[in-house]
């Protein structure tokens, strides 16, 4: 059974095909990175894969279910480009919503054990619109994995993040993968991706260009990836 | 169970929000207190024919004042993203919607509670003469307008004029609605009981809830989604 299996995805804007005939599948345990131009039409994908979007044609199914089907929802876990956090609740308010959207047995210690791993314990009370910059990304990050997905979709996850945040996220996804988690990371911080990746997926204008495991010679020059498969 | 549990924490989240901020709460209730002095000079509340629109008069408030909480309800999402957040979660389209429209619904039935003893004191008109029926009624059109405002909101949550967009669209969609609460209040208001063509107008706005509510539950995915 694929954790992730994309067959013929098209997504249509009016006319314009953002997605063209997207298909790959991913194994349980794979990081894979996902890469491509400014619009190559990464996160159009994401949104499809997370069920945000409807494809125009072609479907997504997760652990063999269909994306948009709400109890595969509960499997996957999303760091898009906003914090999906409310200003207006409190850390402990914000995580223990969530817990309890997800169902999970008791939201309140499962808030409180996230709160600690993400060292926001002492200020779980706080609002989180008095949060600094950084807190608020750790606050991000605990309500992604809280509820243990097996599916990681993570859109540029290191873009806005400080240095406490990038290593929190980093410690989590390597503990996750040895779980046997499965990651899909969009990103253009190439090395940092190929690093953690045992994948790569190119996209180069709606279009799948490439899909394979990630070698030795992306890692040793990252920017082989686009001379070779996309666009100069 | 698990539904129900769901829709209660997402209208729970709402209030609580809305609570903390009183952005929609505020608007809402000095916007339908300033129509409501507006309206009592413009019109003689000794006159008979002031009395006998006065169901009108406190319905176009309560929708006037009911589209600005209506505005936040899916607005407030926007802010980091929490609207994928949501619909990202295994909670299905229909407890997320439920859970909005319950959220409006107390905001807009507290709106009411506090507006109504401020109507009788400016048009000189006894509230509590048919309370019971009165409130049946303001329970019943408030949740029609609670659903279809609830769903437009998640319809035009995108769209930049929304502010703008929401009323055009739902007012002409709550036409019966409206006119039903119209017609029931206006007597109930005057200390007539509801009987014979009246009770007519209370099925129309039973039906009107049953309708939308089914209709909405129905739609909401694909509004959410695409």
């Amino acid at each position: 059974m694929s954790a992730l299996a994309v067959e013929g995805v098209w997504k249509f804007y009016g006319d314009y095909p953002a997605l063209r005939d997207i298909s790959f599948e991913v194994e349980p345990g794979q990081c894979v990175a996902l890469l491509g131009r400014n619009g190559a039409g990464k996160t159009t994908l994401l949104r499809v894969l997370a069920g945000l979007s409807r494809a125009s044609k072609g479907g997504v199914k997760v652990f063999d279910r269909d994306t948009l089907d709400r109890d595969a929802r509960s499997s996957i876990g999303i760091i898009g480009h906003g914090i999906a956090i409310y200003d207006e609740l409190s850390a402990l308010e914000n995580l223990r919503l969530f817990a309890a959207l997800y169902s999970l047995d008791d939201p309140a210690k499962t808030a409180l054990h996230w709160l600690e791993r993400t060292g926001l314990e002492r200020v779980k009370d706080g609002l989180v619109r008095e949060f600094s910059r950084g807190m608020r990304q750790r606050l991000a990050v605990a309500r992604a994995f809280l509820h243990n997905p097996r599916l990681l979709l993570l859109d540029e996850p290191f873009t806005a993040l400080d240095d406490r945040a990038i290593a929190l996220l980093q410690g989590l996804l390597r503990d996750a993968l040895k779980a046997g988690g499965t990651v899909l990371m969009s990103t253009h911080q190439l090395r940092e991706a190929l690093e953690l990746a045992t994948n790569v997926v190119l996209i180069s204008r709606g279009k799948l260009a490439h899909q394979g495991p990630r070698t030795q010679e992306m890692l040793d020059d990252p920017g082989y990836l686009y001379r070779t498969y996309g666009e100069a | 169970m698990r539904f129900l549990r769901q829709t209660l924490t997402v209208a729970a989240k709402d209030l609580r929000s809305e609570l903390r901020t009183k952005e929609a709460l505020n608007a809402s209730l000095s916007f339908a207190l300033v129509i409501l002095l507006l309206f009592s000079f413009a019109f003689d509340p000794t006159a008979d024919t002031t009395r006998e629109i006065s169901g009108g008069l406190l319905w176009l408030v309560f929708a006037f004042a009911g589209a600005l909480i209506l505005n936040r309800s899916f607005a407030r999402e926007l802010e980091n993203d929490c609207l994928d957040a949501l619909i990202a979660s295994p909670v299905p389209g229909p407890a997320l919607f439920l859970g909005k429209a319950l959220a409006n619904y107390v905001l807009l039935l507290g709106i009411e509670v506090v507006c109504l003893p401020v109507f009788g004191v400016f048009y000189n008109v006894h509230v509590a003469g048919q309370p019971l029926w009165l409130a049946l009624v303001l329970l019943l059109a408030s949740w029609g307008v609670s659903v279809v405002g609830t769903l437009f909101s998640a319809l035009t949550v995108n769209l930049r004029l929304r502010e703008l967009m929401l009323p055009m669209l739902v007012y002409p969609m709550l036409i019966p609605c409206l006119m039903a609460a119209m017609q029931l209040t206006t007597p109930l208001l005057a200390g007539q009981p509801l009987q014979g063509d009246l009770l007519a107008w209370m099925r129309m706005l039973i039906g009107f809830d049953i309708i939308f509510t089914s209709l909405a539950l129905v739609l909401i995915d694909t509004v959410l989604i695409g």
